[in-house]
């Protein structure tokens, strides 16, 4: 019975219980700043946010535990530790697994321990400050409830031998189970692993002495547990990976079989046991047990011979011999589309009927990829491509099947996928379509800017079971909610998905969840569709899914109001008297060189190659982590690698053979900031020759001395008598990316037809960039002197910002309208916008320019009816039309 | 080995109902809660239950003798929101300590009535210490995750206030009760441990968590056997959970306990799950066919009611609890 053996229980948000037959427990360690360059850098600049990416991908990757360090001279590592952690208990997909809490210092241990609910790890504490600081801290431990790594450490030093390693750890053992009452199943030991093959006679034993000190330890010292760092057992071998690897995994085999049953181990720097070459093998254990007196040199001089021996990678084509079946599902799981016409037509001719191909052989293959994406073994972009195998052989199949007027296909379901009107972005949209076609539901999709009135019609001819709404601007949010109502008023009863880089459970749970009274669920990852999808409509799971959805939002809902209401605001009077105070002085206003508007046709894409950010394109394909390092990622480093060879090919084809065109205008005028939020434009270039660009200010309460900020600031005010200049732009590299993608759609293609749309959103962002750049440089020529590489700029290291209407710094996008009409967008270089104010083609931005050295990007937040009402006076519009277009940045009354 | 851990070995132990559905009965107004002593307090103070064991004392022990008429073993004190955090409300701190040696105090010499007339059935007294309104491991800012309204400390100084109070005013045992938030009680434990720790004493500790809805899990986030293991570093009379669910949703989390844990296992329910005015209506008879799979099961060593439970319910708990065996109690080697 399990309850009453003494087994290491450790707990997250789900409990890890480790007992003898567990497997080794693997500890992940990135996020540990002496251990990773990239974290330490992400805490340094208070990135916490893709800080906590690093811990998900380590979860999602299969670590049991994490590790978390803060201990870095620069660092307050006390303060970060809290942070961090409190911020990891707020993702449950991190916090469902226990945390190691690392640190060398105990006053940080301490307040980890404090902020986190579930039974932790400390690492670690030892007998190194004397036996009396030893206990006190080992009371605590117990008294807050987490188990305890103790190091092989005492009063003379670190244990470097075996005998000094069975002393610490039999004097630590006795220590806390007999003074403290610290419970023995709850104490793991870290016997110091040391590197071999230093040259050093003394570190011969290093690796053995580890190993015969954790068998002596599980012996004698009944119920603890045994870790380590292993990377450092192979230290001296540094660069050579495959000497390194196999170190490891010789290492672990024999650490594992004395008995270490947890570990900070690189899955990627590990060879599989077995399949380590046996000279190679030989030559490492060699080493490790101290076989032979010259095993160090005989192992240095066999690297010299692996070094370089990179596995080749050369076409296997083995598979084609295997049955039919094995090479249809292959073919589908590998997205590979070369032989699976004649895959497809061979199991033609077998079968009695054309349909049993699709219902057989092909969704034999696609449960393979549905199964294999479910548990988080295949990614986005293999699944993607996997569904052009599969449209491919079901192209080839239609006519067939059409002549056998057997055209009844069973189909898990029928949904209906539209992006709403005013609305052109699609990427995501598209993705989560052909990922729930793959496991076999019928899409209808619409398209973009799909009006309600064709949504509602569509969807009662089609009799389809869900529909899917996606957007990504803010208007789409009310297209959402207005197309919920009408849902409800027309008595649908079909559930609504809602996706799209804006919406959120927030929106979803507040906004339209009670507008209509059947399912709405908010579902941001292609993933997640899947299950949700399943949910709703398998019978056995819709009635009680459904209702625990409901019920979830309205919680979600009342917690979200409750809290809402928490925030302090200024009235806009108190908001304007806290304004951003800038020192005008000459020297931080220069006058552009060339004042007023200019276009650039033809433009080459060539230029921006350099300019791309690669990485918003691998989270469009829900691969997550920064670019270059993606690239090495162990867990999708190598998905993402094959879909950056992917882009590159496409890339290089769309820039050798122009097939997209990049079109920009820009203008840079006089102005000045007047009536505090307002920009006064003076251009010659229409009848009143002033424009005013209407801007908003924050109105949280701020702490004292900071300032409520609105983008007039950054303007020099008329009363300063100073001349100043704000400049406004739009670029596009949209045009023909509609055309490439309905040509490769016509060849069932979504892959290549989701990849040059998300190309042509990079080539934008980066013309954007690059135009930002020349206007620094050369049209305003403020910063002339400027040089920065390609991160430099992503990391928006310059001086001046380039704010975009519809985001958080102005996120009213009607002032789109006024760029337009101040530099004739539509005329001259022909990118319109929608009913929505989305700008197309999709691939494109516009913004204005601010040069000041003080202007930076910030977040309006939420702004009151007063400011609400002051804007429409300004802008003489109603108030009702200023609420619909702030409506996301109103706070709730 | 105290004398209530003897008892568990022998037999089921019965907890009471609901204190605040019997308070409803009477009526009280605004008046009634201020009384004498508080009658110029410059703030409401309708709805301050707690405070009714100083103004209307003679209400509390009402219903404490209802509950132990009813076949109770031990009643609750009437202290669920009885901290410095929770009655910063009223802005009655400063009137924490005596809240609590007074309901204490009350329910004792209510159970040393009963105590005296049946030798053989001791009646005990259990300190409740509820969940407080602020929760250390959630932000209630959705917008700042990493933002916290109370800390581990200024909980852990709370609780231990609390503790000292239910000590002193003879409570047999500290009951850390509808737990939403698992650090929440993990401070309280803290706080009980350097009570035991600094008085040389020991006292029995029962844990009750809560699952809030039909996710499984606590509002924290853990699921049942991650929150067992993340309160079983101290020992502790029993485990268990109450309030949020009726019996019958309760019982997969209790086979998890009860499977997973040496401790002892309490289960208090709602009678049932709140109507669509918010009130709880499962009859005496409903709720005891339900708790019935619990004893048949053999899960629970004590068992009581929570929201919406009354002497009635207890009853008839009690003549059901008086026919089964309790689990198995299995004394770690």
């Amino acid at each position: 019975m399990e309850i009453t053996q003494k087994y290491l229980r450790l707990s997250g948000l789900e409990p890890l219980v480790i007992t003898p037959e567990s497997n080794f427990i693997n500890v992940g360690e990135r996020t540990n700043v002496a251990g990773s360059k990239k974290f330490l850098r992400l805490i340094k600049e208070e990135n916490y946010e893709e800080a906590l990416e690093v811990a998900r991908h380590q979860v999602e990757g299969g670590a049991q535990i994490i590790d978390i360090n803060m201990d870095d001279g620069l660092i307050d590592g006390k303060e970060a530790m809290v942070k961090f952690l409190n911020l990891i208990v707020a993702e449950p997909d991190i916090a469902r697994v226990p945390i190691m809490i690392d640190s060398s210092k105990w006053d940080i241990i301490e307040a980890g321990l404090q902020v986190v609910q579930g039974k932790c790890v400390v690492n670690s504490i030892s007998l190194k400050e004397g036996e009396e600081e030893f206990i006190r801290q080992a009371k605590l431990i117990k008294r807050y409830g987490a188990a305890v790594i103790v190091m092989a450490f005492d009063e003379v030093g670190q244990a470097d031998n075996l005998e000094r390693r069975i002393e610490i750890a039999e004097r630590s053992y006795r220590i806390l189970v007999d003074q403290v009452k610290f419970p023995p199943e709850d104490i793991i030991f870290d016997l110091n692993i040391f590197p071999v093959a230093t040259g050093m006679d003394e570190h011969k034993l290093n690796a053995l002495d580890f190993i015969e000190g954790t068998r002596w330890v599980r012996q004698n010292l009944p119920y603890c547990s045994v870790s380590g760092g292993v990377s450092n057992v192979s230290f001296s071998f540094r660069g050579n990976n495959t000497v390194r690897e196999a170190m490891h995994s010789a290492f672990l085999y024999h650490a594992i079989k004395a008995g270490m049953n947890m570990g900070i181990v690189n899955p990627a720097l590990l060879e599989v046991y077995d399949d380590i070459p046996e000279d190679l093998l030989n030559h490492v254990e060699d080493v490790l047990l101290n076989r032979r007196e010259d095993a160090t040199e005989r192992l240095l001089e066999f690297a010299e011979t692996v070094v370089g021996k990179s596995k080749e990678s050369k076409v296997d084509l083995s598979w084609r011999e295997e049955p039919l079946q094995d090479r249809i599902t292959r073919a589908l799981v590998k997205g590979i589309d070369q032989f699976i016409v004649e895959d497809v037509e061979e199991a033609r001719l077998q079968a009695s009927k054309p349909l049993e191909v699709i219902e057989g052989n092909l969704m034999t293959g696609m449960n393979v990829v549905g199964d294999l994406f479910g548990s988080g073994k295949m990614f986005l972009p293999q699944v993607v491509k996997s569904a052009r195998v599969m449209k491919k052989a079901v192209a080839h199949l239609t006519p067939f099947i059409e002549a056998s007027k057997d055209s009844t296909t069973n189909s898990a379901g029928k949904i209906l996928m539209a992006t709403v009107k005013g609305d052109v972005h699609d990427i995501g949209k598209n993705i989560v379509s052909v990922v729930l076609a793959c496991n076999n539901y019928e899409i209808v999709d619409l398209g973009v800017m799909v009006p309600p009135e064709k949504i509602i019609q569509k969807a009662k001819e089609e009799q389809v079971d869900i529909i899917g709404l996606s957007g990504l601007i803010t208007p789409s949010l009310d297209e959402m909610v207005f197309l919920a109502k009408e849902m409800e008023r027309q008595a649908f009863q079909v559930p609504l998905l809602i996706g799209g880089a804006t919406t959120s459970k927030a929106h979803t749970a507040v906004k339209i969840d009670p507008v209509y009274s059947h399912s709405v669920v908010h579902v941001n990852d292609a993933s997640r569709a899947v299950t949700v999808v399943g949910d709703l409509l398998q019978k056995e799971t819709s009635h009680s899914y459904k209702k625990s959805v409901k019920l979830d939002y309205e919680s979600f809902r009342e917690k979200f109001l409750n809290r809402t209401k928490q925030k302090e605001y200024l009235s806009l009077d108190e908001a304007r008297e806290n304004k951003l105070q800038i020192e005008w002085k000459s020297p931080d206003i220069v006058e552009p060189k060339q004042l007023g508007i200019q276009v650039k046709e033809e433009f080459d894409l060539r230029k921006l190659e350099d300019f791309i950010d690669w990485t918003p394109f691998f989270r469009s394909w829900d691969l997550h982590g920064k670019y270059p390092n993606i690239l090495k990622d162990e867990i999708v480093g190598q998905q993402a690698t094959e879909l950056f060879q992917d882009a590159q090919k496409m890339l290089k084809q769309v820039l050798d053979e122009k097939l997209l065109k990049g079109k920009a205008i820009f203008g840079l005028f006089p102005a000045n900031q007047i009536n505090d939020d307002d920009i006064l434009v003076h251009s010659n270039t229409i009848e009143d020759s002033k424009t005013i660009f209407r801007t908003l200010r924050q109105q949280i309460k701020k702490r004292d001395g900071v300032p409520n900020i609105a983008l007039a600031d950054f303007i020099a005010p008329k009363e300063s008598g100073i001349q100043d200049y704000v400049g406004c732009f739009c670029v596009t590299a949209g045009f023909g990316t509609k055309e490439l993608a309905e040509e490769f759609e016509k060849n069932h293609d979504d892959y290549s037809s989701i990849m040059i749309k998300a190309l042509a959103d990079r080539l934008a962002e980066a013309f954007a960039e690059y135009l930002h750049r020349e206007v620094r440089l050369k049209h305003w020529g403020y910063a002339k002197s400027e040089t920065l590489s390609n991160e430099d700029l992503i990391d928006e290291k310059y001086r001046g910002i380039r704010p975009a209407p519809g985001y958080p710094a102005c996120p009213d996008h009607l002032e789109k309208l006024t760029v337009w009409k101040l530099l004739g967008v539509e005329e001259k270089i022909g990118v319109g916008l929608t009913e929505s104010l989305a700008m197309w083609p999709a691939a494109s931005v516009s913004g204005y320019y601010f040069a000041h050295p003080e202007a930076k990007y910030f977040g309006l937040g939420k702004i009151k009816q007063d400011q609400v009402e002051d804007f429409a006076n300004r802008k003489q519009i109603s108030v009702e039309e200023a609420q619909k277009w702030l409506a996301p940045n109103i706070v709730e009354a | 080995m105290s004398r209530i851990e003897e008892i568990l070995k022998e037999r089921i132990l019965v907890l009471d109902g609901a204190m605040g559905t019997m308070l409803q009965r009477y009526k009280f107004e605004e008046e009634d809660f201020r009384g004498e002593r508080f009658k110029d307090w410059e703030h409401p103070l309708k709805g301050n239950n707690d405070l009714l064991s100083l103004t209307q004392p003679e209400a509390i022990a009402e219903v404490h003798r209802k509950y132990f008429a009813a076949g109770a073993d031990i009643v609750e004190t009437n202290t669920f929101s009885g901290t410095t955090v929770a009655m910063a409300d009223y802005h009655m701190e400063d009137l924490v300590y005596e809240l609590n040696y007074e309901s204490a105090r009350i329910a004792k010499e209510v159970a040393n009535e009963f105590t005296e007339q049946e030798p053989h059935k001791p009646r005990f007294v259990a300190g409740s210490m509820g969940p407080t309104n602020k929760t250390a491991s959630m932000s209630p800012d959705v917008n700042d995750p990493g933002f916290r309204a109370i800390s581990f400390d200024e909980l852990r100084i709370a609780y231990k206030q609390q503790a000292e109070a239910l000590m002193d005013g003879g409570a047999d045992i500290l009951l850390v009760e509808t737990i939403f938030d698992t650090l929440n009680a993990k401070a309280a434990l803290f706080a009980i441990e350097e009570v035991k720790d600094e008085r040389g004493i020991e006292i029995p500790v029962m844990v009750s968590g809560t699952i809030t809805d039909a996710s499984g899990r606590t509002l924290s986030g853990q699921t049942a056997q991650a929150f067992l293991i993340s309160i079983s570093h101290i020992p502790i009379l029993s485990v268990g959970f109450n309030c949020a669910l009726g019996a019958k949703q309760l019982v997969p989390h209790l086979e998890v306990i009860s499977a997973k844990s040496d401790f002892a296992v309490s289960a208090h329910p709602n009678a049932g799950l709140p109507n669509a005015f918010g009130e709880y209506d499962e009859t005496p008879e409903q709720m005891r066919n339900q708790i019935e799979e619990y004893l048949e099961k053999g899960l629970v060593n004590i068992v009581g009611g929570c929201c919406g439970t009354t002497p009635d319910h207890i009853k008839a708990i009690a003549d059901l609890a008086k026919k089964y065996e309790p689990r198995k109690l299995i004394v770690p080697v």
